[in-house]
């Protein structure tokens, strides 16, 4: 079969395993974006830059970290970084929420995109500047160093742990949006805000961790994407614009859809990249343009 | 369940004044409700009586003049903490979440005071809920819809009740159905808000009655008042 179509079993699998490596940060970026949008109706242009940070963070603790304290052996490891990058970046989120979108809740979503865009340019302007465009290259944890000899092909220890962890985030948010308490409250938030206030549910609040968490699922993806590409400035810029076209399919605000979506896109442009590898660049625009045109509100969206 | 220690009075609004955007809805709405009792806010559409309601739990945009729940002044409190004063409240519009089950709809408002029904009561009061506590909320009937919105805020504890157009656009047989839950909740000790365009529902109800119109409250009829001012009543309401 595979010499009917001209490829190699080797090219097929490693392709299907980078698109599927390629969906996972798909998966947990507009897995973020999904819930930004769902509560608070703001389309967060600002998602890469923080991806960006989350990596950064991530870089920074590794190689920067010990000659700042004055101790140049004491590093921030990955695990740690794994951890500290989402409370950081998530921290920052909560300070941009209530200091800037707070304001912004009452006006058009134009607002806020415009919003979160001049706020991503800046933030990735002021890395520009202290960092330089080149890029910086992060070491791949030792414990994860070599490959599994899966019979048919060697699978990268690291990029299997890369499937898992954003597989397991993305499953642990679905759930806890959908099966507890506390996401009934997210779900009717995003129905009815003022509603789920008048029942005495501290919806500002809500709102404003809402937003600290799906910006930390960004730098948690920057940092499981530190050691596969470049550390640099303007590799959100670059992911984004594809995030945003995993959503527009998806379908604004939809958690599983997002999820599904994300996946299944990296996928398809894997097979894209071994069938017609001139086509893998465009594929998931054009099946944005035909979704848009078939179903406006997205694959698992809902007319709003 | 009466405190007979605690004041009579639960709620004070005084000079009351609401507006959405530049629009000045409520002109100084002045009224009191005592522990226990069920007050009506009447009056045509447009009067006021929804604002006043959601002017009470600080839904509207600004709001002047003073609101105090069991003494306490609430104008310058956040929505949800006017909530866990114990206050319930039941919009016009029902706001059934579409996408929670009943269930979880029944679940979903956050205890506000101690002595809340259990569910079980709650089943017990509204067996048409039990049967279909696993539906989406939006698959529900209007009727099924209305007792849910009034049965998830007896859960919370909430003891004063605010209840807006209950018996708007339902079947007879169910707005009887409501008019005795109103009776029940009554003789439990809840205090209860109606806003209601339905008088024949809520007149046998009532402690009180309060006319709305143009942002004031214009009448006030106690229930022995009845008989001698319903001509008046009539003329205002336009029934």
């Amino acid at each position: 079969m595979f010499d009917l179509l001209g490829i190699t079993p080797q090219a097929l699998y490693s392709q299907l395993l980078i698109g599927l490596i390629n969906g996972s940060f798909y998966a947990v970026l507009s897995l973020g974006l999904a819930v930004i949008f769902g509560l608070l109706n703001i389309i967060n242009f600002s998602h890469g830059a923080q991806y960006m940070m989350g990596a950064f963070i991530a870089w920074l603790g590794l190689t920067q970290f010990g000659n700042w304290i004055g101790s140049p052996g004491m590093q921030i490891n990955y695990w740690l970084a794994l951890l500290l990058a989402p409370l950081l970046v998530g921290a920052l989120g909560v300070v941009i929420e209530r200091t800037m979108l707070a304001r912004l809740y009452k006006l058009d979503h134009l607002y806020g995109l415009l919003l979160t865009f001049g706020i991503a340019l800046i933030i990735e302007g002021l890395f520009r500047y202290a960092y330089g465009v080149s890029g910086q290259q992060y070491e791949i944890p030792e414990v994860f160093q070599g490959a599994i000899d899966l019979g048919f092909m060697y699978l990268p220890k690291y990029r299997a742990w890369v499937i898992v962890a954003s597989l397991t985030v993305c499953l642990g948010t679905w759930f806890v949006i959908e099966r507890t308490k506390l996401g009934s409250y997210l779900r009717a938030g995003t129905e009815n805000p003022r509603l789920v206030q008048a029942f005495g549910v501290n919806v500002p609040l809500m709102i404003t961790l809402t937003y600290g968490f799906g910006v930390g699922l960004a730098a948690f993806a920057g940092v499981l994407a530190a050691p596969i590409f470049t550390v640099s400035p303007l590799m959100g810029a670059d992911l984004i614009i594809v995030v945003f076209a995993v959503v527009v399919i998806g379908g604004m605000g939809s958690i599983l859809g997002s999820i599904v979506t994300g996946l299944g896109l990296g996928l398809i442009e894997g097979l894209t990249k071994v069938f017609y590898s001139e086509a893998s660049a465009v594929v998931i625009f054009v099946i944005m343009v035909i979704v848009l045109l078939l179903r406006p509100a997205g694959l698992f969206g809902r007319e709003r | 369940m009466t405190d007979a220690s605690a004041p009579a009075e639960l709620l004070r609004v005084a000079n009351l004044h609401a507006f959405y955007g530049e629009s000045h809805i409520l002109h100084g709405i002045d009224f009191v409700v005592n522990r226990g009792e069920v007050v009506t806010l009447l009056g045509r559409n447009g009067a006021g009586r929804t604002t006043t309601l959601r002017a009470i739990l600080g839904l509207t945009g600004t709001r002047e003049g003073s609101i105090l729940i069991n003494g306490r002044e609430t104008i310058g409190m956040a929505t949800h903490a006017i909530a866990h004063l114990g206050v319930g409240y039941c919009p016009e519009e029902r706001g059934i979440f579409a996408s929670l089950s009943a269930e979880e709809n029944l679940l979903l408002p956050p205890a506000v005071a101690s002595g809340g029904m259990s569910v079980d009561e709650i089943y017990a009061m509204f067996p048409n809920l039990y049967e279909r506590r696993a539906s989406p909320g939006m698959r529900l009937s209007g009727g099924e819809q209305q007792m849910l919105a009034i049965a998830r805020i007896l859960r919370t504890g909430a003891k004063l009740l605010l209840l807006d157009e209950i018996s708007e656009g339902l079947a007879p047989v169910i707005v009887q159905t409501l008019s005795r839950v109103i009776r029940t909740l009554k003789e439990r000790g809840y205090t209860i808000v109606i806003v209601e365009q339905n008088f024949r529902f809520v007149a046998p109800l009532a402690d009180r009655h309060y006319v709305v119109e143009h942002g004031r409250i214009v009448e006030a009829v106690t229930m022995a008042e009845l008989d001698e001012k319903m001509h008046k009543l009539h003329v205002l309401l336009g029934i």
